[in-house]
C-alpha cells in the first residue's frame, strides 16, 4: 500500500484538483498548475472573525488557499467560547482578526492570514477589488449590504449590457440562526446580489412607543420600556452603553419594577439582555456546517473542480433535517448589481451642485457624498486631511474632472435612506454629459 | 474559568438550563478521530458535553496535516486519537477528555461489552460491514448510536437507535392553542363580560383579537345551523364580519383578529402525528414502560374523558394588541383552564404509576407539566437497524428515489437500464459499492493514481450486481457518477468533513438534550450541487 501520494500533505485534496471529472464547471483544468495557483495566486478575503469567520479560515486553508485576509472589528468576549473554537479564555479583550489569524498559521503550515481590525467602512473601496473572492461571515444586514454593494461596485457592462466577465468579483456568503442556516453565491451581474433578494432578510419589527408606554402586556415590552424611554428621562444626555454591565443592571431593574406595576410576569437579566442587544442565539454545529459549505463552494468557484451551488441553500434542523437549494432571479432593475444609475448632466455642473443632485435623486438619496473616479479621489467626506485636498474640486465642472469624457462610470459612496434608517453604500453612477456627440457603440 | 452561565449563553438560550445538564451528562465515544470525527467532535467539546472518549488506533501521517486541525507536525508518526484528544481538552477544560490508542474495528470484533459504558457512540468513517456489527451491539445495549462519513465530495449521517422519544420539540410554527371555537366555560364567561359595541374609543381599540374571534365565531354560527365557515367564500365573509365591527380606521386589534381569523377555521381536536402516538402499542403500559409512555397512555385517557377530544390546554397566549389590563386577565384564564386540565393529568399518571407497581410520585410535577405543555407537539422516532435498511430497503421508496421521473426518461446502455440521475441517492448506492468494492480488492475504487481505468470498469461491475441485490434488476447508474465517485479515491476533504461533522455534532445534541427532532432516515450529503437528500429505506 506504499504511495508516495499518502506522504503528500494535499493527499486529499489533490484527489479533487489533480483528476478530470465529468461533474465540473467548465473552466476546470486539472493539474498541479491548478493546485500552485490556488496556493500562491488566489487571494481570498474573509469578512468576520466570528462564529463563522473562525471556522471559515481553517476550511479555506484546507482547501488550498494560503493568501487569507481577515477583517473583524470586534474584540473577544467570553460568549463567544461555545463556538469560536479559536479562541481561549485568556484571550478575551483582544482582537478577534489577529487572534483568529495567528491560532489557523501556527497549525497549518504554509498559510498567510493577514488580519485587520477595524471596521469594514475603514478601508478604502480599492482593497476589496485586491481579492479574487470575497467570503462573508457576518451577523448583520447592514455589514452584509455595504460589502454587497462594494462588490458590485466593482462590475462593468459592456454596449449590449453584458457583465464583462473579468469585472465580476464573486462573494460567497453564509449566516446562521439557532439550528437554521443558509449559504449562498453572488456573482454579481449573474446570479442575483445581496440587494436583488432583500426581502429574505425583512426588517426587525419594533415595538410601538404608545404599546410600551401605555398598553405593556410583555416582559420584553417592559424591559424596552426601560430602555427605550425611561433611560433617557433618567440620564439626560447620557448614552445608553449596552456593553456596561451597569447600564444593563439598571434597565434590568427599572423593567422588573415595571412588571410588578403592571402584574406582567417574566422579566430576567438574561431576557434584558437578549431584548436590548438582540441577542440572536448560536451554536458550534449550525456554525460548523454553513461555514463549510461556503468554504466547499469558494473552492468550486475559483478552480472549478465541481458544479457549484445555484445558488441559495437553506439549512434547517429543527425539526427533523431539511435542506433546500433555490435558484433566485436577479431584479433586473436592482440599483446595486445592474449597470448604473443613468445620470445626464450639462457640462457645466460643477462637482458641488453634482453632489447636491444626488441627494434629491429619488433612486439614491444619499448623503455625505463621496466622488470617485477610475480610483481617482475626486471629492473625500473623510479622513480630514483627504477632505482638505479634496475640497477645490467641488468648484470644478465634473466634465473638466473626468478629462472630458463624454461619458463614463463614476463611483460615489455615502449614506442611502431616509430618516433613521440610513446605512452606507457604494453605488455606480452611468454619468452622461448632454449635448456632447457620442458614439453610443463605444458603450459605458 | 469562566461562568459557565456567560460562556454559554448563546447555547442557552436555545437549548436552556435543562439542555445544558443533559448534555453534560452525557459520556461519548468517538471511534476514528480523522477530520470527520475530530470535527464533530470539536462542536461538542465546544458545548459542553461531560466526557469524551476518543478511539483511534492509528498513527499521524503527513496526509493527515491536510485536513485536519487537531494535529501538527510534532504528532507525524504518533497516536493520532492521544494529539486529537489533547486539542479538544484545550477547547474546554470542563470536559473530561481520555483516548484509546485502538483500531475501532477490532474493539467491535473483539470487545462489544466496551460500548456500553457509554451515553451515545458517534462512528466515523466506518465501512458497511462495521457499521452492521456495531449497530447490534449497540441496539442490543439500547446505546444512542451515529454513523458520519466524508468520501470525496458526498457523505452520509444516520442515527440508529430503537426509539428517541422528545417532548420538547420546539417547532418554529405550530398553531396557537386558544380554543377559539369551542371556548370552555370560564373564557366564555370572560368573554361576555366584553362589549364589542361599546362606544368607548379608547376600549373599542383595545379589545384583544381573542375576544373578537371567539364572539364573531359564535355569532356566525348563530345564523349558520351552529356550523363554522368552511368554504373560501364563507371564510371571506367571516373577515368582512369582523371588519363590520370596527368603528375607525386605524384599529390595529381588529387587523390582527382578521389576520387570525384561520384560528378560527383550522381544524379541532388533536392532528395525525398526535394521533399516530396515541394509537401505538406503547400505550399499554406495563412495569417497563418509560415515563414518556406512561405519560401518553394518560394523555390518551385523557383526550377520550374529560379533554373531549383535545389535548390539555397549552396555557400561554400570543402578544396582540390589548389593554394591560384585559390581556393579563386573558393569560391568567388559560393559565388556569392549564393548570386544572395538568391537574387531571397528575392524578391519571399516578393512578397509572400505581397500576403498573410503580412509586406515584416517580414521574416529577415538572415533567407532567412539560408534558402537558408540550401535548401537542410530542415525537417519537424509530430507527430501523442499519443491516435491515441495507439487506432489504423499502422497495418503493428506493424506486422512487432512484428512478426519479422529473429526470427524464431511462436510457439504455450495454442492455442496462441507467437510473435517471438523483445524484443523492446514486452516491447513496455508490458509497455502497465502493464498500463492496473495497471488500473485494482490500482498496476502494480510485485510491491510487494509475489504476483508475482498471477500478471504473469493477466499480460499474459492482454497482449492476448490488442494484440487482437491492431488487433493481439489469439497472445501472450513469457512467458520470460512477467515474465520479472512482475519482474521489475515498479522499476525506476537509470542508466535507466540517458539513458531516457539523450535521453529526447537531444531531447529537438534539439526542442528548431530548430538544428538536433529531432527522429520520439517511442523510446524504451531496457536495456536488447541494442537492442534499434524506433517504427513507
Ligand atoms: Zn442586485
Amino acid at each position: 500500500m506504499a504511495d508516495s501520494a499518502s506522504q503528500s500533505r494535499s493527499r486529499d485534496l489533490d484527489k479533487l484538483l489533480l483528476r478530470s471529472g465529468n461533474l465540473v464547471g467548465p473552466t476546470f483544468e486539472p493539474g498541479t498548475e491548478l493546485r500552485d495557483a490556488l496556493n500562491e495566486f488566489v487571494r481570498v478575503l474573509v469578512i468576520g472573525a466570528g462564529g463563522l469567520g473562525c471556522e471559515l479560515l481553517k476550511d479555506l486553508a484546507f482547501s488550498g488557499f494560503r493568501n487569507l485576509e481577515v477583517i473583524d472589528m470586534d474584540r473577544i468576549e467570553v460568549t463567544n467560547l461555545n463556538r469560536q473554537f479559536l479562541f481561549r479564555l485568556g484571550d478575551v479583550g483582544k482582537p478577534k482578526a489577529e487572534v483568529a489569524a495567528k491560532r489557523v498559521m501556527e497549525r497549518v503550515s504554509g498559510v498567510d492570514i493577514k488580519p485587520h481590525f477595524c471596521r469594514i467602512e475603514d478601508k478604502p473601496i480599492s482593497f476589496y477589488n485586491d481579492f479574487h473572492i470575497i467570503v462573508l461571515g457576518l451577523d448583520s444586514v447592514e455589514a452584509r449590504s455595504y460589502i454587497n454593494s462594494v462588490a458590485c461596485s466593482f462590475l462593468e457592462y459592456d454596449s449590449d449590457d453584458n457583465p464583462r466577465e473579468e469585472s465580476i468579483k464573486p462573494m460567497v456568503d453564509g449566516g446562521t440562526e439557532g439550528f437554521k442556516g443558509h449559504a449562498r453565491i453572488i456573482m454579481p451581474g449573474v446570479t442575483p446580489c445581496f440587494e436583488c433578494t432583500i426581502w429574505l432578510f425583512p426588517p426587525q419589527v419594533k415595538f410601538p412607543l404608545c404599546t410600551l408606554a401605555e398598553t405593556p402586556r410583555t416582559a420584553a415590552h417592559c424591559i424596552e420600556y426601560a430602555h427605550l424611554i425611561k433611560w433617557d428621562e433618567a440620564h439626560s444626555g447620557k448614552t445608553f452603553d449596552p456593553d456596561d454591565p451597569e447600564h444593563m443592571q439598571w434597565v434590568y431593574s427599572e423593567a422588573v419594577k415595571r412588571a410588578e406595576l403592571f402584574g406582567i410576569p417574566g422579566v430576567t437579566y438574561s431576557l434584558t439582555q437578549g431584548v436590548v442587544k438582540n441577542i440572536i442565539p448560536a451554536i458550534a454545529s449550525t456554525n460548523a456546517i454553513i461555514s463549510a459549505a461556503c468554504a466547499l463552494e469558494t473552492l468550486k468557484v475559483v478552480s472549478g473542480c465541481s458544479k457549484t451551488l445555484t445558488n441559495y441553500l437553506t439549512y434547517n434542523g429543527v425539526e427533523g433535517l431539511h435542506t433546500k437549494v433555490t435558484e433566485f432571479v436577479r431584479d433586473k432593475d436592482c440599483l446595486v448589481c445592474g449597470p448604473g444609475v443613468l445620470i445626464e448632466l450639462e457640462t457645466s455642473v460643477t462637482l458641488k451642485k453634482f453632489i447636491d443632485l444626488l441627494e434629491d435623486h429619488p433612486k439614491l438619496l444619499l448623503t455625505r457624498v463621496s466622488v470617485t473616479y477610475r480610483g481617482k479621489n475626486l471629492y473625500m467626506q473623510a479622513p480630514p486631511v483627504l477632505e482638505e485636498m479634496t475640497r477645490s474640486n467641488l468648484d470644478l465642472p465634473l466634465f473638466e474632472l473626468v478629462s472630458k469624457t463624454p461619458r463614463d462610470i463614476v463611483h460615489v459612496t455615502g449614506a442611502a435612506g431616509k430618516g433613521d434608517t440610513k446605512q452606507s453604500c457604494s453605488r455606480k453612477l452611468r454619468v452622461v454629459f448632454k449635448g456632447m456627440d457620442v458614439d453610443m457603440a463605444g458603450g459605458a | 474559568m469562566a461562568e459557565p452561565k456567560v460562556k454559554y449563553d448563546r447555547q442557552l438560550r436555545i437549548w436552556g438550563e435543562q439542555g445544558q445538564a443533559a448534555l453534560e451528562k452525557a459520556s461519548i465515544c468517538l471511534l476514528n478521530c480523522g477530520s470527520t470525527g475530530s470535527e464533530t467532535l470539536k462542536n461538542l467539546v465546544l458545548g459542553g458535553v461531560g466526557s469524551i472518549t476518543v478511539v483511534d488506533g492509528s498513527k499521524v501521517e503527513v496526509g493527515d496535516l491536510g485536513n485536519n486541525f487537531m494535529v501538527d507536525e510534532s504528532s507525524v508518526g504518533q497516536s493520532k486519537a492521544e494529539f486529537v484528544c489533547a486539542f479538544l481538552q484545550e477547547l474546554n477544560d470542563a470536559v473530561k477528555a481520555k483516548f484509546i490508542e485502538e483500531h475501532p474495528v477490532e474493539l467491535i470484533e473483539t470487545n462489544p461489552s466496551f460500548f456500553s459504558q457509554f451515553t451515545l457512540v458517534i462512528a466515523t468513517q466506518l465501512v458497511e460491514d462495521s457499521m452492521v456489527k456495531l449497530d447490534r451491539i449497540c441496539r442490543e445495549a439500547n446505546i444512542i448510536l451515529i454513523f458520519a462519513r466524508s468520501y470525496g465530495l458526498m457523505g452520509l449521517v444516520r442515527i440508529s437507535v430503537k426509539e428517541h422519544t422528545v417532548i420538547e420539540s420546539k417547532p418554529d410554527h405550530f398553531l396557537d392553542d386558544l380554543r377559539l371555537n369551542d371556548p370552555w366555560p370560564e373564557l366564555q364567561r370572560f368573554v361576555e363580560t366584553i362589549d364589542l359595541n361599546t362606544t368607548d374609543a379608547v376600549a373599542h381599540k383595545h379589545t384583544p383579537y381573542i375576544i373578537i374571534l371567539v364572539k364573531v365565531a359564535e355569532e356566525w354560527a348563530n345564523t349558520h345551523d351552529g356550523k363554522l365557515p368552511s368554504t373560501r367564500e364563507e371564510k371571506k365573509h367571516f373577515k368582512d364580519l369582523i371588519k363590520s365591527k370596527m368603528i375607525m380606521r386605524d384599529e390595529e386589534n381588529y387587523r390582527e383578529a382578521m389576520e387570525a381569523s384561520y384560528k378560527v377555521f383550522s381544524p379541532q381536536g388533536i392532528g395525525p402525528n398526535l394521533q399516530k402516538i396515541i394509537n401505538d402499542s406503547c400505550t399499554e403500559v406495563d412495569s417497563n414502560s418509560s415515563d414518556f409512555w406512561v405519560m401518553v397512555a394518560a394523555l390518551k385517557e385523557f383526550i377520550a374523558n374529560e379533554g373531549g377530544g383535545e389535548t390539555p390546554l397549552e396555557g400561554s397566549i400570543p402578544d396582540m394588541t390589548s389593554s394591560t389590563e384585559l390581556y393579563i386577565n386573558l393569560q391568567k384564564t388559560y393559565q388556569a383552564k392549564a393548570e386544572a386540565d395538568f391537574r387531571d393529568m397528575e392524578e391519571r399518571v399516578k393512578n397509572l404509576l400505581k397500576k403498573i407497581s410503580r412509586d406515584p410520585a416517580s414521574i416529577s410535577k415538572a415533567n407532567i407539566k412539560s408534558f402537558c405543555k408540550n401535548a401537542r407537539k410530542i415525537a417519537v422516532c424509530r430507527y430501523r437497524l442499519v443491516e435491515d435498511e441495507f439487506n432489504s430497503p423499502a422497495q418503493p421508496e428506493l424506486q422512487k428515489y432512484l428512478i426519479d421521473e422529473d429526470h427524464g426518461t431511462l436510457q439504455e446502455a450495454n442492455s442496462l437500464k441507467v437510473l435517471p440521475e438523483n445524484t443523492a441517492a446514486g452516491l447513496y448506492i455508490l458509497l455502497r459499492a465502493a464498500d463492496r468494492f473495497a471488500a473485494n480488492y482490500n482498496k476502494f475504487p480510485g485510491q491510487f493514481d494509475g489504476e483508475m481505468d482498471e477500478d471504473i470498469s469493477r466499480l460499474k461491475t459492482t454497482v449492476v450486481g448490488l442494484l440487482n441485490d437491492l431488487g433493481c434488476n439489469g439497472s445501472t447508474l450513469s457512467e458520470d457518477l460512477i467515474k465520479e465517485m472512482c475519482r474521489y479515491g475515498a479522499s476525506e476533504l476537509h470542508a466535507v468533513a466540517a458539513f458531516v461533522g457539523g450535521v453529526a455534532s447537531q444531531e447529537v445534541i438534539k439526542l442528548i438534550t431530548r430538544q428538536f427532532i433529531p432527522m429520520s432516515g439517511t442523510f446524504i450529503f451531496n457536495g456536488i450541487d447541494h442537492k442534499s437528500q434524506l433517504l427513507l429505506l
